[in-house]
């Protein structure tokens, strides 16, 4: 909520005040304006011919922050929408009151000093409490490659309590020569791509905004792709309020982050050897429980031989995904008729899922209580009792070779355990022995001679309908 | 006049032509809404009663609603022509699919009364050809009724027959719901008369004899016998075992259901060709040195047994092999075979026996279904519904089940007079109640009926939110008997710079009559439900599930991973142990609220990215905001209002720091966990809801005293209304020091008020602590006045509803209910929880 722009305009010929007439901003007079969530204030804590200083100062009224959120915010928010750090930290909201208050100089036009907003000048930028998600490193690979010299320093979270260690913010200095125009698109686009956090307040065509400024420079950073990714995340983030109020409840949060395991090709490789194997059996009836956002039903969709599907999934949040993503509503009759969406559970019995071809538990065992997993078994292979059961989940031998996986994490932070081959074969037997099934493994990715395949398979084939 | 009986759970099919009178029949004999008539139907589909175009529609909308009637277990009455075969077809298999009998009544009265009566109405425009063709369908079909599945046929032929009819509604035989016992419930004997003989003795019968000292009665002054079949066969003394149940029965001092081995005995006498097997010889044989009129006899009581009765008002269900819900009270050749056979699945054994389909497992309903046929070691209750074979035959034991009082009896076989096909006591472990519950025990929308509360619903979307909780993060049902309810926060004090005072909790009360209250400290920690067992084997033998119990949040999530929690349990367990907790409860197992300390044990992550975070953000962004402030000042600038308040807001964060920091210390393993029970919420067959807060304290302090090093004792002071000074004095001085604040409870514990069910506690929370939820800058006057209004009212109401549905669970797990009874309560505890509620509260 607080950052410092200063220049001592070395080098050109102007006295340093000037900077005042580039910032359309009166030296002499502190200004306020209204922006979302409060009071935008800038005044000069100094402004000489030596040295001009600007400072932004985001004055946020939490009360009303909340209170004007979103629709049904009024009742539904939670805890955290009211003690956090917005009114401290240099978020989403300093930056779009940044673009609020220095439009004209973001545009790159000075009708007084033309000259000057044309050619870049010296710049210090000085933001006391960055956000940052990925550390002081980060925002040096955010900065940087845009000719910025970065000092970042990580913020210790409790003096008092070190054993916490560092907080997720940095106090960010900026010196470099640039246009004052891209330094303050810099700042409007990067400021909350480094806290990436969750927006409450931020409507969609904010984040439309942030993508036009970063024309011109955005094409050729060399984290273009995270930028983008991080922006996408923001527009995507649904807040689950009821789901989050039942987390508050007992003091922890609710895990919403994405998988480590990086390479999209990973997850198209396994829809399509689950898919192979679910024609291989020649299932028409099937069932993806713990569907998700529905990205395997897409593809089994598309084959004409898939009579039925079932899409079940613990989440009614995620089921409206699914629906959406495939344009459920959108769809015709026939294609309709072939696919329902069910909310279930696999810890408990569902009877309407009996009568089965195949059920696919696709990354699904590994999200359930090692405890909860008798639970999982009886639902799935003695209440609904399919033909054949395909289970797939990571083989966390493979782990070492995912180089951003530090050892002994695992591939997603809402996993309970991640099996080796080993321990997944045991238990796969186990099962199988106990209600009749056959199985047998097969591999999803490519093998590593040594550690195997990054993601493992098991099908298991009741005794009784393939002895007939 | 003539009377028609008719079954009173029938489907009635009334039959005739048009203008028959068949409305003004059903009028007069029948409740408007126990008759459908197509007419209405037709009306309902296309706003014309005479549309002949919209019959089908009609058809399947008057099939739809006379199906959800017959499910319901209403009788039924199709006003309908009913002329044609194909017609009256579908009616009969809506009968036979719900189990209830169909009856025929045919109005059949002169051709030229029908073409009249349609003559006077000017809806119907057919001439008297159309009624002369329904006649002579009518004609045509009448002789085949009977053949068409119709239990019985009235045909009535004149007006006049019409006209004098009435209708009476007789009881199925199966209905004996105005017999409440007690009742003796006596399992599969066999022929084993000498344990039978001496089970009765042993449950208070007189036996009577006749000349030659054989058994012919037995009588019990104030209870019955309930003798669930399968008498005979494979024992050694099948003719003396009937001969005392005939007795019995005949006597009215005993019922008797027939077991699959009477049926076939039955065949057997009545010479029909069956498989002599599986004892029948032994009693084919044993019954040959009997007179023939014995052997009559024995036919004629087995031909007469009815296959299942419903007692008590529906509260008791008998047949040999069990009975779903669905078929209770019916009759149906279906409902006769289930009784008899029970289901099964089509597939045997590795013994070569059926393999029965598991009914018991999936049973829902509310009456207790006692049963046998199924020989098991040890009769185990699943779900309200209990098996009494415990293979007496086979060299097991004779079994009772007193009603109501729930208690078995049993009486030791002599000896093995029988080999069973499959051995006894290696079977299958004993059959329990299915450790997976079913999806529709839980979401949907749902009523449950508390004892506390009346009727509390459930919406669907709640249970929905609650689904993904449950499934994602909560323990094993089993182990998870209880969720706390939400607690409300007093109304807004008129204090100056307070939102919460306790004046407020005290005036509340008293508002609502209640002037004895308790004050307890309230531990800024984690609400942790305990379930406690006092040796390792209690929580398989009780729970069914391998264990020492379980350290659970406000959601049902464990607070540590197994073996933390186990060394807990261990440890909570020497504690209460030595307090002498179970011994005076006379308990193997116990359920304690409590809070668990340090918060940051569970909540760290919260603690660090919510409340630290604050803190690291505002105390490197508000001194740079400050010194840049501060030079401008000193150039000149007009920034003063906004120093000050940056000043402010410095402070203030200094103190939100503060406030957060007291409760957090560090853990490592269970060193530094701390626990401070505060209720006791149930032990076997006991809750503690009625007992005083000062008793519950007790226990409290007494565990403090046996283990001080792991529970914290819960400071308390009790108020009445003389004189609240002290209390408030108290509050402040807990407060001052940092404590979270306190809760203000009626000391007399579960109080109903003549305003209805009082608040279990009212919480004032310090001025301090507050700030943790209102934010650092709340006590600023501008953002502390909005901060005034509260609305509470949807607070309390939920606070109430989740108290009630706690306590019911916890009644029923006292009671050993079934798990999805107990399930369904705590499952609703946390679909309310989902509820969008200001969280500030």
């Amino acid at each position: 909520m607080f950052l410092t722009l200063a220049t001592d305009l070395a080098g050109v010929d102007a006295p340093a005040s000037d900077f005042g007439f580039l910032l359309h901003k009166n030296p002499a007079r502190p200004q306020g304006i209204e922006v979302t969530g409060g009071t935008a204030h800038v005044f000069y804590p100094q402004a000489t011919d030596e040295r001009c200083t600007a400072a932004v100062l985001l004055e946020i009224d939490p009360i009303a922050l909340v209170r004007s959120g979103r629709g049904k915010a009024q009742e539904g928010f939670t805890l955290g929408q009211y003690v956090n750090d917005r009114p401290y930290a240099a978020s989403s909201l300093l930056a779009v009151a940044l673009g609020k208050l220095f439009r004209t100089a973001m545009n790159g036009r000075c009708d007084a000093r033309p000259d000057l907003a044309a050619r870049p000048i010296p710049l210090e930028i000085h933001v006391p409490a960055l956000p940052c998600n990925g550390g002081a490193e980060l925002a040096g690979r955010m900065f940087g490659p845009l000719g910025w010299n970065v000092d970042a320093r990580p913020v210790p979270l409790d003096p008092e309590i070190p054993a916490w260690g560092d907080s997720r913010y940095v106090d960010l200095r900026l010196t470099g020569v640039l246009r004052l125009a891209d330094a303050l698109n810099h700042l409007y686009v990067l400021l909350p791509v480094l806290d990436d956090a969750k927006h409450y307040w931020v409507g969609s065509d904010e984040v439309d905004k942030l993508v036009r400024a970063g024309e011109g420079w955005l094409g050729g950073h060399p984290d273009k792709d995270l930028i983008s990714h991080r922006y996408l995340a923001h527009r995507r983030y649904l807040a689950d309020t009821a789901l989050e109020r039942l987390a508050e409840a007992d003091g922890v949060e609710l895990v919403e982050e994405p998988s480590e395991e990086g390479s999209v090709s990973l997850a198209v490789e396994r829809r399509q050897t689950v898919a192979g194997v679910l024609r291989e059996l020649g299932a028409r009836r099937i069932a993806d429980l713990g569907c998700g956002e529905g990205a395997l039903v897409g593809e089994l969709l598309k084959d004409p031989m898939v009579g039925e599907l079932i899409a079940t999934d613990v989440s009614a949040r995620a089921l409206i995904g699914a629906k959406r993503r495939l344009h459920y509503n959108d769809l015709p009759d026939r294609q309709r008729e072939r696919l329902r969406f069910l909310q279930s559970s696999v810890t408990y019995a569902d009877h309407r899922l009996t009568g089965l071809d195949a059920a696919v538990l696709m990354e699904v065992i590994e999200h359930v209580d090692p405890p909860r997993l008798h639970a999982l078994a009886k639902s799935v292979f003695q209440a609904a009792r399919p033909a054949a059961v395909i289970v797939t989940t990571p083989n966390s031998d493979y782990n070492v070779r995912f180089p951003s996986l530090p050892t002994g994490r695992f591939r997603h932070p809402d996993h309970r355990f991640e099996w080796t081959r080993t321990e997944f074969q045991s238990w796969a037997h186990e099962v199988a022995r106990v209600f009749g099934y056959r199985v047998e493994f097969r591999p999803v990715g490519a093998e590593d001679p040594e550690v195997g395949p990054p993601t493992q398979l098991a099908l298991f084939r009741q005794l009784e309908k393939v002895a007939a | 006049m003539t009377t028609i009986d008719i079954p009173a759970l029938s489907l009635v099919v009334l039959v005739g032509a048009s203008g028959s009178g068949k409305s003004t029949f059903a009028r007069t004999h029948f409740k408007a809404t126990e008759v459908i008539s197509s007419d209405f139907c037709r009306g309902l589909v296309s706003d014309d009663e005479n549309d002949q175009a919209a019959s089908a529609d009609a058809f399947e909308v008057l099939n739809f609603i006379a199906a959800k009637r017959l499910a319901a277990g209403r009788l039924t009455v199709i006003d309908a022509t009913n002329v044609q075969p194909e017609a009256r077809k579908e009616l009969v298999a809506l009968a036979r699919e719900h189990d209830v009998l169909p009856v025929a009544i045919v109005l059949d009265p002169p051709e030229r009364v029908c073409v009249e009566r349609n003559a006077q109405r000017p809806d119907r425009q057919f001439g008297a050809k159309v009624v002369a063709r329904q006649r002579s369908q009518l004609k045509r079909g009448l002789r085949s009724l009977k053949r068409e599945g119709f239990r019985t046929v009235h045909v009535l032929d004149s007006v006049e027959e019409i006209d004098a009819v009435s209708i009476e509604r007789t009881r199925l035989f199966n209905d004996v719901t105005d017999q409440t016992g007690p009742f003796d419930i006596i399992g599969d004997i066999h022929g084993c008369r000498a344990e039978l003989e001496q089970l009765l003795t042993e449950l208070g019968y007189t036996l009577t004899r006749d000349a030659i000292g054989r058994p012919i009665d037995a009588v019990h002054p104030d209870r019955r016998a309930i003798f669930v079949g399968d008498l005979v066969d494979r024992g050694p003394d099948t003719p003396g075992v009937l001969r005392l149940v005939m007795g019995m029965v005949a006597a009215g001092h005993a019922y008797c259901v027939p077991g699959n081995h009477e049926d076939k005995l039955l065949k057997a006498l009545r010479g029909r060709n069956v498989k002599i097997s599986h004892g029948l010889e032994t009693t084919l044989e044993q019954l040959a040195e009997e007179p023939p009129e014995f052997r009559d006899a024995v036919a004629e009581f087995i031909d007469g047994l009815i296959s299942h009765y419903v007692f008590d008002g529906g509260k008791l269900v008998v047949s040999h092999a069990g009975l779903v819900e669905r078929m209770h009270g019916r009759a149906s050749g279906r409902v006769r075979s289930f009784c008899l056979y029970g289901e099964t699945t089509g597939e045997t054994d590795e013994f070569g026996l059926p393999v029965r389909y598991p009914w018991a497992n999936e049973y829902r309903g509310r009456a207790m279904v006692v049963y046998g046929h199924t020989p098991t070691p040890e009769p185990e209750w699943i779900n309200n519904t209990i098996c009494l074979d415990t293979g007496c035959v086979f060299g097991g034991a004779l079994t009772a089940l007193r009603y109501p009082e729930r208690e078995l009896v049993s009486i030791q076989a002599a000896e093995e007079y029988y080999a069973p096909a499959k051995p006894l006591h290696v079977a299958t472990a004993p059959a329990r109640e299915p450790d997976v519950l079913e999806l529709t025990d839980v979401t949907g929308r749902r009523v449950i009926e508390t004892l506390t509360h009346g009727r509390l619903s459930i919406r669907a979307e709640q249970a929905g939110a609650a689904l993904e909780v449950m499934s994602r993060f909560a323990i094993d049902p089993r182990f998870l008997l209880y969720l706390p309810p939400t607690m409300s926060p007093v109304s807004t004090s008129s204090e100056p710079g307070l939102l919460e005072h306790p004046l407020q909790a005290f005036e509340a009360f008293k508002g609502q009559g209640v002037t004895e209250l308790v004050c307890e400290e309230k531990h800024m920690g984690s609400r942790a439900v305990v379930l406690l067992t006092r040796d390792d084997d209690v929580a398989e033998k009780r729970f069914g599930l391998a264990g020492r119990g379980a350290v659970h949040t406000r959601t049902g999530r464990s607070f540590f991973e197994a073996p933390l929690t186990d060394e807990l349990l261990l440890r909570l367990r020497a504690v209460v142990e030595q307090a002498g907790v179970f011994d005076e409860l006379d308990t193997s197992w116990l359920l304690l609220d409590a809070e668990l300390l340090p918060w940051s044990a569970k909540a760290e992550d919260l603690l660090r990215n919510q409340y630290a975070a604050v803190g690291a953000a505002a105390r490197n962004s508000l001194p740079a905001a400050t010194a840049a402030l501060q030079s401008a000042s000193a150039a000149g600038l007009d920034v003063d209002r906004l120093l000050t308040a940056t000043e402010r807001r410095t402070a203030n964060v200094e103190r939100f720091t503060a406030a957060y920091r007291r409760y957090c210390w560090p853990t490592d393993g269970l060193d530094g966990i701390r626990v401070a029970p505060f209720q006791v919420l149930a032990s076997d067959g006991a809750t503690y809801q009625e007992r005083p807060h000062a008793w519950h304290l007790g226990i409290g302090d007494r565990m403090v005293a046996a283990g001080p090093d792991l529970i914290t004792p819960t400071r308390r002071l009790y108020v009445d209304m003389s004189g609240w000074d002290a209390a408030v004095a108290w509050w402040q001085e807990l407060t001052d020091a940092g404590g979270e604040g306190m809760v203000v409870k009626p000391a007399a514990n579960l109080t109903r008020t003549a305003k209805g069910l009082a608040q279990p506690g009212l919480k004032v929370r310090g001025q301090e602590y507050l700030r943790l939820i209102y934010g650092p800058d709340y006590t600023e006057p501008a953002n502390f006045e909005r901060l005034r209004d509260r609305n509470l009212g949807h607070k309390r109401s939920l606070a109430l509803r989740e108290y009630a549905l706690g306590l019911e669970a916890l009644e029923r797990a006292a009671r050993g209910e079934p798990l999805w009874r107990i399930h369904e309560c705590v499952f609703s505890v946390l679909a309310l929880e989902s509820e969008p509620v200001d969280p500030r509260l």
